[in-house]
């Protein structure tokens, strides 16, 4: 069998304080913290918080025209007036750590200040409430803002063409690999094969796989590189793509990634770079300079649009001249004094890859990462990248006189890689170390990614920490780290001892899946 | 009982192998919550495929240790995937198959070989 | 600049620390070749005024859905959203958290998440809901990505009542993984085409209720004869307001059901971001693709909700996930969570009532003027109508007059031979007098 068995939690041991600890009480309050049920235990079983003008129900009694399709039963769902909704609510806001309260060092996600300026143009009337298939002549501004994020993402990245409807990340891989296929079957070329490196993103074997490609790995270099002569072992008439993420996982520029693009190139393969890091290098470095075919923006990432829980996302991808002609419909042209959209693809080679959604991609998140480019500019935009690089290396430097890093030669990029050989010996795992931040008021690091490295903790500060919150979390994180050193290993396995709640038993969740609420319990 | 270096172990009974997942992977698979066993019919061989094991944490392929046709899969680790944990050489079984080479079985570990080659990793 | 907050000063002592002798010396991996010694050719950084100007000169360059007479639907529906909505989801906590990996300190999303799958369980009459997905049309076609893998059959077929970005969408996905689809030709009511093509290779029929001409079609039928050939039937929504009113995908028997979520709590948004709905029969909880959220305890016994089964995805099983998927669209279930808790179903059901009444009133007005012929039946919010003219050219033409007509099926589908087709909606926001408006502009046009 295969044997992973690196990973995320299991089930929480009973701490061995928990016997002499106050039972916390589960259905009640505690100074501010306040216990919240679901609203299905709120009672609102006949109630509405919703309004509607008399008249209109009046008129609303004759279901004649539904042919007597109707609901057998009547919906189960409970209503709560506006005030019982917001206090729900704002509860539950108050159990969710987030970027507003303090430094949320998650390697890869890029979680940075999301500038509120962002969220008001998302609102003004003339982008929130348009219709995907208004008449183009009356969304004139719609297309003319997706022309400039165009104009604005092109110039930045040097590519020559973007597509800008894929709807998250891994959906913009999917994009660039269906292109990459779609530009290799015009040729009559069947190629069947992807290469990934082993430290990548899980996205992006999915990725492969979802598009249809055998994934194979490509093994990396004692200092968290690419390993040259693997790939070009690797590479043959069977390779459609190369798939690298750069900056890569571990944090670390590819330098040879002029390289790899060649190599790539003389097989007959297409470059695709996974884009996830670009806030590391906008402004300072043009994938299109690295012969980069295809590459997607995490707008979400890079561009600031706010991360929401968990979305939405936004994932348009630059093309090369060789991949342009594959992307999916629609897309934007200007036309005359205006602009045109193109929604039917004029010949077979822009057919090819076809649609990736209903209507045009994420316009809400469009507004919001223009108004961000728009603010910064492009010396702001370079300056993002530098603050960024110079804060995680200012981590790297302070973290580095107690905890253990993988690749100590050289700079970092945008994030700052450590592994768990200096916990040795302490009893305590990466796990129990990242939970014990809770307890000190930060959000734990990336954990136990990339793969490739023993015990990951992957720091990523971002460019919108000050010198004085990066100097809090360094002097929290060396004062647990000497604690862990020094033997209090209690501290840590039962941590976080300060949430909202203790830790999840995971095991129980998976075994026994409860998915929704039901009337039974 | 033989074993082979992907942790799994295999018992013969005149034609029908029973298999299973060693001590050694359920420990260190962590809380197993779900096992994916093929159906009954299913012919596979030596190497392939067989099961997919699920821990909170990972999902791992179970390879068949030697070739044949499934008779029968353990209904008692679907549906209470802990026995897995609790008795992975005994009642935590998965399949039985009929085996189409017996031969097969005489390549694999015996428990010395396989505890040998345990103490190498 | 006011969104970085180091200083000079700062970045000097923090270059010291580091050892370096400037900014540069951290870029040094970047190949020579490849380094720019200055900003791009783009303009500079800009004030929030100024930023401000900008964006709200182009806003000003759309004419918004509110601004006079609207009827656009197919796919993406205008309705009221309470403001409580918004002012809730712009709460630091839900807007500016992450993914809740680490469920100690992200019970807040958690909880949401799971009272968001229990609503669209009891919408769709499905026991097994996930997190969201993209929109509903990406939703649609990972259903049929699910079908093949549970069935591991190649071939899906999908309705002519299919919106065509749907079936386009479902096709993209289809076609890289090997799966064939058969797309039946558009037609008003599909019921006996869509039986008809089901055979013993077929993994999943996909049937939209109400569809996109807005007929109401019970698929019971459908779900019969899929379910007699071995097949899964996946049940389309996109106007989700009709879950109020309308027999669910689960009393009819769907396997699957996909949602365009966008009506509840979304705006319009120019077509994103949207939230898709995913819902499901139990016994295929381990084939659905995204996020999932489950109740659990906490080490002291209290109850906790965590993301669960998470080895069918991604960043576990790789190359062998059920989807790529890995951003959902957290805040926009969010907004949706808010909303239905605001309505119940006492609220969705009159939300609803409203909604077909005011197609009534619009469907008697339109069929009073001369040469316009109602081509739908049983329809919900939306419906169909012949027109004596090209639908698009009559689209535009109204447009100049303010009117927003509806949608052109030629819009959707260009070579689908229904140039003369216009698809009409109305909803709680369209006032009777938008309706006289359209009916006597439509009249005007017809009789030039």
């Amino acid at each position: 069998m295969t044997m992973q068995t690196v990973g995320r939690p299991t089930r929480p041991e009973i701490p061995a304080d928990a016997a002499n600890d106050a039972p916390a009480p589960s259905d009640a309050a505690r100074g501010l913290a306040q216990y919240e049920p679901l609203i299905f235990e709120l009672g609102g079983w006949d109630k509405t918080g919703v309004d509607f003008a008399p008249q209109d129900l009046a008129e609303a009694a004759d279901l004649s025209d539904l042919a007597g399709l109707i609901r057998a039963e009547p919906l189960a769902l409970p209503g709560l007036s506006e005030p019982e909704t917001l206090r729900h609510y704002v509860r539950l806001s108050q159990k969710n750590h987030a970027i507003d309260l303090a430094l949320y060092p998650l390697g890869s996600c890029t979680m940075k200040h999301n500038p509120r300026l962002n969220e008001k143009m998302a609102r003004l009337a003339g982008f929130i409430d348009i219709h995907p298939l208004q008449p183009v002549s009356t969304v004139q501004g719609a297309l003319e803002l997706m022309d400039q994020l165009a104009h604005w993402l092109k110039t930045l990245t040097g590519m020559p063409a973007v597509a800008l409807s894929p709807k998250a990340g891994a959906h913009g891989e999917l994009c660039g690999l269906l292109a990459i296929r779609a530009a290799h079957e015009a040729r009559g070329d069947g190629r069947k094969t992807v290469l990934v490196p082993t430290s990548a993103h899980g996205t992006n074997p999915a990725t492969a796989a979802q598009a249809g490609y055998a994934v194979r790995e490509i093994a990396q270099t004692a200092d968290g590189r690419v390993d040259l002569s693997d790939l070009a072992a690797k590479l043959g008439p069977d390779v459609a793509a190369v798939m690298v993420t750069n900056p890569n996982t571990c944090g670390l520029f590819e330098r040879e990634v002029m390289e790899i693009a060649r190599l790539t190139h003389e097989a007959g393969a297409y470059f695709y770079c996974d884009g996830a890091n670009f806030n590391a290098i906008v402004g300072r470095v043009r994938p299109g300079d690295l012969g980069v075919d295809a590459m997607h923006i995490n707008l979400h990432k890079t561009f600031s649009t706010p991360h929401g829980g968990g979305g939405p996302g936004a994932g348009p991808v630059v093309l090369s001249a060789a991949l342009a002609p594959f992307a999916p419909k629609p897309w934007v042209v200007a036309a005359g004094d205006g602009f045109a959209l193109i929604e039917e693809a004029r010949d077979e080679a822009a057919g090819a890859l076809g649609r990736l959604c209903a209507f045009h991609g994420q316009m809400g998140m469009y507004v919001r990462a223009l108004t961000y480019m728009m603010s910064h500019g492009s010396d702001g935009l370079r300056q993002v990248a530098e603050d960024a690089v110079l804060n995680a290396n200012y981590i790297k430097a302070r973290l580095s006189v107690a905890m253990t890093t993988p690749f100590p030669d050289g700079p970092c990029m945008h994030e700052a890689l450590f592994d768990d050989a200096w916990l040795e010996g302490t009893g305590v795992t990466t796990l129990d170390f990242a939970k014990a931040m809770i307890d000190v008021g930060f959000h734990p690091m990336t954990m136990y990614f990339p793969l490739v490295v023993h015990g990951a903790m992957l720091i990523e500060p971002t460019e919108t920490e000050s010198k004085a919150e990066l100097d809090r979390f360094c002097d929290a994180l060396l004062t647990l780290a000497a604690a862990a050193k020094a033997g209090d290993a209690e501290r840590f396995r039962g941590a976080p001892f300060h949430a909202p709640l203790r830790r999840l038993d995971e095991t129980l969740a998976a075994r026994k899946p409860r998915l929704r609420w039901t009337a039974e319990g | 009982m033989r074993f082979t270096k992907d942790h799994e172990w295999v018992e013969v009974v005149g034609d029908i192998a029973t298999v299973g997942i060693t001590s050694y992977a359920a420990q260190q698979l962590g809380d197993v919550v779900f096992v994916d066993l093929p159906s009954a019919g299913k012919a596979v061989k030596a190497g392939e495929e067989l099961a997919v094991v699920e821990s909170v944490k990972a999902a791992s392929d179970v390879y068949a240790p030697v070739s044949g046709e499934v008779v029968e899969a353990n209904s008692e680790v679907a549906e209470t995937p802990e026995t897995v944990n609790a008795m992975p050489e005994s009642s935590g079984w998965f399949v039985k198959l009929k085996l189409s080479d017996p031969a097969e079985v005489e390549a694999l570990m015996d428990r010395t070989a396989y505890e040998a080659f345990l103490s190498t990793l | 600049m006011r969104y970085l907050p180091l200083t000079t000063d700062d970045r000097a002592q923090m270059l010291g620390v580091i050892g370096a002798a400037g900014i540069d010396d951290l870029f040094v991996d970047v190949p020579a070749a490849a380094r720019l010694n200055g900003p791009v050719d783009l303009p500079a950084f800009a004030s929030e005024l100024a930023v401000e100007r900008s964006l709200s000169a182009l806003a000003a360059k759309n004419r918004p859905a509110g601004a006079g007479p609207f009827f656009c639907g197919a796919g993406a529906y205008r309705h009221h959203v309470p403001a409580s909505v918004d002012h809730i989801i712009q709460r630091s906590e839900f807007l500016t958290s992450y993914t809740p990996y680490q469920p100690e300190i992200a019970q807040g999303t958690l909880q949401v998440l799971f009272e968001f799958q229990s609503q669209v369980a009891a919408l769709t009459g499905l026991p097994v809901a996930n997190a969201s997905m993209y929109d509903g049309s990406t939703a649609c076609a990972e259903a049929v990505l699910m079908a093949h893998r549970v069935t591991k059959r190649r071939k899906a077929v999908l309705s002519g009542g299919l919106h065509p970005h749907y079936a386009e969408t479902a096709w993209t996905l289809a076609h890289s993984a090997g799966v064939a689809t058969t797309r039946l030709p558009a037609a008003v009511n599909n019921e006996a085409a869509v039986i008809e093509a089901i055979d013993a290779d077929t993994a999943c029929v996909v049937v939209q209720t109400p569809n996109v001409f807005g007929q109401v079609t019970d698929v019971t039928a459908i779900a019969e004869a899929a379910h007699a050939a071995g097949a899964l039937l996946i049940v389309v929504t996109t106007e989700t307001v009709s879950y109020g009113l309308l027999k669910t995908p689960g009393e009819m028997g769907a396997d699957i059901a996909v949602a365009e979520g966008q009506s509840i709590g979304n705006g319009l948004n120019f077509g994103g971001p949207y939230v898709g709905l995913f819902a499901c029969r139990e016994s295929l909880l381990r084939q659905i693709p995204g996020r999932l959220c489950g109740e659990t305890v906490d080490a002291q016994g209290r109850r906790g909700f965590v993301l669960t089964l998470s080895t069918r995805e991604q960043h576990i099983r790789r190359d062998k996930a059920t989807s790529n998927i890995c951003t959902n669209s957290g805040l926009c279930a969010l907004a949706f969570t808010i909303h239905m808790s605001l309505l119940g179903g006492t609220g969705l059901k009159r939300l609803a009532q409203v909604n077909h009444a005011k197609a009534r009133k619009l469907k008697a007005a339109l069929a009073a003027v001369p040469g316009v012929e109602v081509l739908t039946g049983a329809f919900f919010n939306e419906f169909a109508v012949r027109l004596p003219k090209d639908a698009a050219a009559v689209v535009e033409r109204l447009a100049a007059k303010d009117i927003l007509a509806g949608v052109p099926y030629s819009r959707l589908a260009p070579k689908a031979g229904f140039d003369d087709v216009l698809l009409v909606c109305a909803t709680e926001t369209t006032l009777d007098e938008d309706i006289t408006a359209l009916a006597g502009a439509l009249k005007a046009e017809i009789s030039q």
